[in-house]
């Protein structure tokens, strides 16, 4: 229990005070190593909550996906990141007001809150953790029975993202020679062939 | 304290739901950090779902969660694709230039 206790704190005042130096760092590149270590921490988390799959799942999108598409996009702009950096403070204390305010609402609500008295008939998805059935092969057998649907439909959101992302960012450069397949094969002797009749000793 | 509870991931999640709000507005001028705010209050809203599902003994919960990452990641995709589009044309990601539209 203690050991428990231990590392939840751990993890949660690493994740938050990661989180705090995302949005606080003056280099754009150490915003994006901390949110890689704040979510590193959260993927503990979700370890320490028995949601394996979904930790791992976590860190390799996370980390070795967007992270890395955030580090490449900073450090592929020229930007003059101090100039953006100008005149930046003069919104903070209204930031700071709503920020306070709604987290005052939101722990309030959590100190008040409990669980339905019913709570138990209404669940989705019942699941006894149990020695034979690993978070992984529960969760692949509800994604591929009842949330089949739903399951297809995350990966035609990402195949949109992909072709949308490589149309938007694609540009066709002039003056490049190409090989161009449809024109070769399009090509009949007929148009740049032709037959000379030569005379002896005149040379064409 | 020691035991921990339910209560304790949501109170984390709103503390980073919130540092998440707040980085929109500290960073209100360089829209990479901004996107960077929106992927902590996406993990916040995951820490959420994620504790909810455990407590409760609920798999959805989890299987909600995959479509939030895969969302996320869509969005994240996405948003830095036109941000690079727009610095091609503009040769700048200030926010205040982006105003084309005039909205």
């Amino acid at each position: 229990m203690i050991v428990q206790a231990f590392a939840f704190y751990l993890f949660a005042g690493i994740l938050t005070l990661s989180a705090l130096m995302v949005i606080t760092a003056r280099n754009p590149v150490h915003s994006v190593l901390f949110l890689v270590l704040a979510f590193f921490n959260a993927a503990g988390l979700f370890i320490m909550l028995g949601a394996e799959f979904i930790a791992l799942i976590l860190v390799i999108v996370y980390v070795g996906a967007v992270a890395v598409l955030f580090l490449f996009v900073v450090m592929m702009l020229d930007i003059s990141f101090s100039d953006l950096r100008k005149g930046a403070m003069q919104y903070v204390s209204i930031g700071f007001v709503i920020g306070s305010i709604l987290l005052t609402e939101l722990i309030m609500l959590y100190g008040t809150w409990q669980f339905a008295p019913d709570k138990d008939q209404n669940r989705a998805a019942p699941h006894v953790a149990s020695e034979e059935l690993t978070n992984t092969e529960a969760l692949g057998q509800l994604i591929y029975t009842d949330y089949i649907f739903a399951f297809q439909t995350a990966g035609l959101i990402l195949f949109v993202a992909m072709i949308g992302a490589i149309v938007l960012t694609h540009r066709t450069r002039e003056g490049v020679r190409k090989q161009s397949v449809s024109n070769q094969q399009a090509r009949k002797p007929s148009d740049v062939l032709e037959i000379q009749k030569v005379t002896p000793r005149t040379g064409v | 304290m020691i035991d921990i509870q339910m209560e304790h991931y949501l109170t984390l999640a709103a503390l980073i739901f919130t540092i998440g709000v707040f980085g929109i507005f500290l960073n209100r001028k360089n829209v990479i950090v901004m996107l960077m705010s929106i992927e902590l209050m996406l993990l916040a809203v995951n820490i959420n779902f994620v504790a909810f599902s455990a407590y409760l003994n609920d798999l959805a919960g989890q299987v909600f969660t995959m479509f939030i990452l895969t969302v996320a990641a869509a969005e994240a995709a996405i948003g830095l694709a036109i941000l690079v589009a727009f610095f091609r044309n503009k040769g700048s990601i200030a926010v205040e230039d982006i105003s084309a539209m005039k909205g």
